[in-house]
Order: structure tokens, then sequence, then C-alpha cells
């Protein structure tokens, strides 16, 4: 097999701004980043909330979150497809097939990721922080917000690593988006039903942009944790 | 240390034997989910004792696996690319073995108005002229590649935004989504009535000349790539078309209908 020649091509598609090739790298940004910034605000304070009080069954919470997080997607995708299929109990919102589909399904993989970060960060932090702003007369809800600031690279790492998980996953995605076209295909769906065609171009191209947002993405948590990321 | 070598190589052994029972062949999606493969094969092994693993793709990623070696035979219904495939010395001994036909499917209440027509690229056509969704398998498959002529035919270009679904999967997923957008696709027979009970579509137009979807089976040029397992193949194609093989075609039914109808000459 030649692996130059795709790649050469895979270059040129790129290059040339390939409007389905670009569309697709586009629907896999959004979507991931989308499924995030609507998680943030709920994993946040409720991982907050799971590490620093203690209420009946906690524990058991934070062991299942901690099991969820090697959950194959695919069986994600598998349950999510019957919960939204047209015979399934969601199936009058006809979502099957959609990006909001994969949207949900995103959310779902990335939840426990973000939860077990936040309550890991917010475990590690010193218990003192707290304290200390509300002694000097923080509201609890600013309290929480000064402890989660201390502890912003540790809870910044859960995003990266849901971020990872999501935009490469490739099961729950085809399931759920179905890989239209123009509609519900992104990079990982691409890679996998392109190269099954003997499309390589496209699939080197795909896994070549993936890489670089992996790579991307860590680079600029790095950078933005500056000095306090190798402390 | 002898021992191990002994079993180290006893083991090579009855790899390389079992190599030589099995054959690899690559198919298009709708011979295997219609269940016809996983029903002739145990049968072809009963006979000869060889295995029969298989991918199901379309019939283009089909040829192409087979082009590149890593298939010692194929099962493909596309005339034109057939064609091609031998006369580009890729395969030989090109064999009918079967035929089915295409049917338009469609959602019950059949947004576009189409059901009952004759001719295939009126009533494609008219789906686009309602917008109405129509899912395109898009992944060189035998079937995607005569619901591409049958566009052409029509004089329509198969792109509308939003609605010209391609998904570049097989057919039971394409039927599947289908049911789910509540429009239109072309499936061969065979796989639609598998999957009857899986969706409520229902078949708007048969019959088309246009239709007739012939199925051929190919070996791999053992020229071009030695190792494979060619003398499996050749078997596989000799059984395929013999009466024992064809009747065994004839004889497998879903839902008491006949999928496919032999045709080996």
């Amino acid at each position: 097999m030649d692996l130059l020649e795709p790649t050469r091509q895979a270059f040129a598609l790129l290059f040339s701004g390939d409007r389905e090739l670009w569309g697709i790298i586009w629907l896999s940004l959004w979507v991931s980043v989308a499924a995030l910034a609507l998680l943030a605000p709920l994993c946040v304070p409720l991982g907050f909330v799971v590490a620093r009080i203690h209420f009946p069954g906690r524990r058991a919470l934070v062991v299942a979150m901690q099991g969820f997080l090697s959950f194959p997607t695919v069986v994600v995708g598998l349950v999510l497809y019957l919960v939204l299929s047209r015979r399934g109990p969601l199936g009058a919102f006809e979502l099957l097939f959609t990006p909001a589909a994969i949207l949900i399904g995103y959310m779902v993989i990335a939840l426990p990721i973000l939860m077990v970060f936040t309550v890991a960060a917010v475990q590690g932090a010193d218990s003192r922080i707290y304290e200390t702003a509300r002694c000097l007369g923080a509201r609890p809800l600013r309290a929480m917000g000064t402890t989660l600031w201390e502890v912003r690279f540790a809870v910044t790492a859960g995003f990266v690593n849901a971020f990872g998980r999501v935009v490469s996953e490739v099961g729950c995605a085809l399931l759920v988006g179905g890989n239209i076209a123009g509609l519900t295909r992104n990079i990982p769906t691409a890679i996998a039903l392109e190269t099954s065609k003997g499309e390589f171009a496209y699939g080197i191209a795909l896994g070549f942009v993936l890489m670089v947002i992996a790579v991307g993405v860590n680079v600029a948590l790095a950078w933005l944790q500056g000095e306090g990321g190798l402390e | 240390m002898i021992k191990r070598i002994v079993f180290a190589l006893a083991t090579l052994l009855c790899a390389a034997t079992a190599q030589a029972q099995t054959v690899r062949m690559a198919t298009t999606t709708s011979t295997a989910n219609t269940g016809l493969l996983d029903y002739l094969l145990p049968k072809f092994r009963s006979r000869t004792g060889i295995t029969v693993q298989y991918v199901a793709v379309g019939t283009g990623a089909a040829l192409k696996i087979g082009e590149q070696g890593d298939a010692d035979v194929v099962l493909v219904h596309d005339r034109e690319s057939e064609e091609k495939f031998v006369a580009a010395g890729f395969g030989v001994k090109r064999r009918d073995v079967m035929y089915n036909d295409f049917v338009i499917v469609g959602a019950p209440a059949d947004p576009a108005q189409i059901r009952g027509m004759k001719d295939a690229a009126e009533a494609l056509k008219r789906i686009r002229a309602a917008g109405s969704a129509f899912v395109s398998r898009g992944d060189r498959s035998g079937t995607h590649l005569r619901e591409l002529q049958l566009w052409r035919a029509a004089g329509v270009e198969p792109r509308w935004e939003g609605y010209y679904l391609s998904i570049g999967q097989g057919m039971g997923t394409a039927l599947i989504m289908a049911y789910e957008k509540r429009g239109y696709t072309l499936t061969d027979r065979g796989t639609y009535l598998a999957y009857l009970k899986k969706t409520d579509l229902q078949i708007m137009v048969e019959g088309d000349s246009r239709l007739n979807n012939p199925y051929s089976v190919i070996a791999v040029n053992p020229s071009r790539h030695p190792s494979i397992n060619h003398a499996g193949a050749t078997r596989l194609i000799d059984w395929l078309t013999s009466d024992e093989g064809q009747r065994a075609i004839a004889g497998y039914k879903v839902g008491g209908a006949q999928l496919f109808f032999p045709s080996a000459k």
C-alpha cells in the first residue's frame, strides 16, 4: 500500500479549502465545545458540592462517576439511540440522526470526566482556602468561587481531558449521528467510513487535523497554566 | 527449549492449515444484512470444510479490497465496475450467481405522492420537487451507483440541503434512517424484506427495468496476489453456481418470501 500518495492528496485537500472537509472539522469542533460549555455551569459547582459536603450516598456517587470514566462510548450511543429513536421514549422530538443527538451523547460522555476532575481538584485543595474566605466575610457562593479559582488548573485539565475524549470518539457519534454528509458527519465518523470506502486521503487529512487539535489544546492548556502548571 | 520450538512450530503449522481452510470474501451489505450469507456459508462449509470469512461493505469498497489482495473472492452487484475490475486484471472467473431487484421505499404518508409509479426516474424527480427526505447510501456500493444512474436519468442533481442524506453506510442503516426521517430510499428488495419489522416503510415504486439487480462472484486474480487462497475461492464459486448452491439460494426465505433468484448459467 502506497502511503505517500494519499498523504500528498490529503494535504492538497486541506490547503485547497475543500468545503466538505472543513465542514466536517467545524462540526466536530462546535459540537464538542458546545457540549462542554453546556456542562460547565452544572458540573463544576456540582463537583464542588460533592467534594465539600458529606451526604448519604456520596461515596457511591463518586465511585459510580469514576466507573463511568471508562464507560464505552459506543454503549452510550446505543442507549441514546434507543431513547431517541422514533420508537423510543423521546422519539417524539425526532432527534436521532441530528447534530443535537451527538451533542447529547457528548454531554453524557463528558459529564463524569468533568465531575471526577472537579471533585479531585477541590478535595486536593487546602480546605483552609474556603474557610478563610468565609471568615473574611465571603458568602458560600463567593467562597466556592475562590476555592475553584485556586484549583483552576486541575479543573481545566478535566475539560481538556473531556474534550479529547469526545472529539475523538467514534462509537456514539456514528450511532446517534448517522454520519450524514453535511449534517452529522464529523472527523472520527468520516475517517472510519472514508477508509472503508478506500478513500485514504480523506482519512489521513482528517486524522492529521484531529492530532493537531489534540496537541493544540494541550499546548494551550500548558500556556494558560503558565508557571502554575509546573508547580 | 526444544519443546518450546516444537510447540511454536506446531502452532504455526496449525495456523497455516487453518489459513488453507479459510476463504476471505469481500461482499456487499445486502448479502449480509439479508442473512443470506449466514444461511448459505455453513452449507458450503459442511460440504467442503472451508470456512468463509466475509466483510460486508459496498460494492466499490469490496472491489477495492479485492484489488489489494485483501480478499480471495468478491460477491458484488454493479455490472459496470465488475467489468472494469476484470478488464483491469484484478479479477478472474466472473460468474453470475443470482439476482433480485431494487425498489423505492418510503414512509407510508408518501409526502411526494409516488406510490404506484412505474418510472423510477420520474419518481425521484417528484421526491426532489417535493423536497422530501431521501437517504442515499453514499458509499459507492452497487445500490448507490444504481441510485446515481437513476438521478442522471431523471436529470436531477441529487443535492438538496438537509434532505438529501448521504450517509456512507450499509443498506440496513439507510432503511432505518429513512424510517426515522420519514423519507425515501432506494433499496434492494432482499434487505427491505429482511428489515420489514424494523421500519414502517412501504414499497412505492417497483418493476422498472432499470431496477434489475444482478449479483456476480469474481475470484481475485492469483497472478497478482500469489498468497491468496485461489483454490478455495474457486471451490466457493463452483459451489455457488452449482445446482446445489443455486437451489440453496432459491431456498432462502425471510417471512415466507424468496429474496434472491438463482441465475448461474
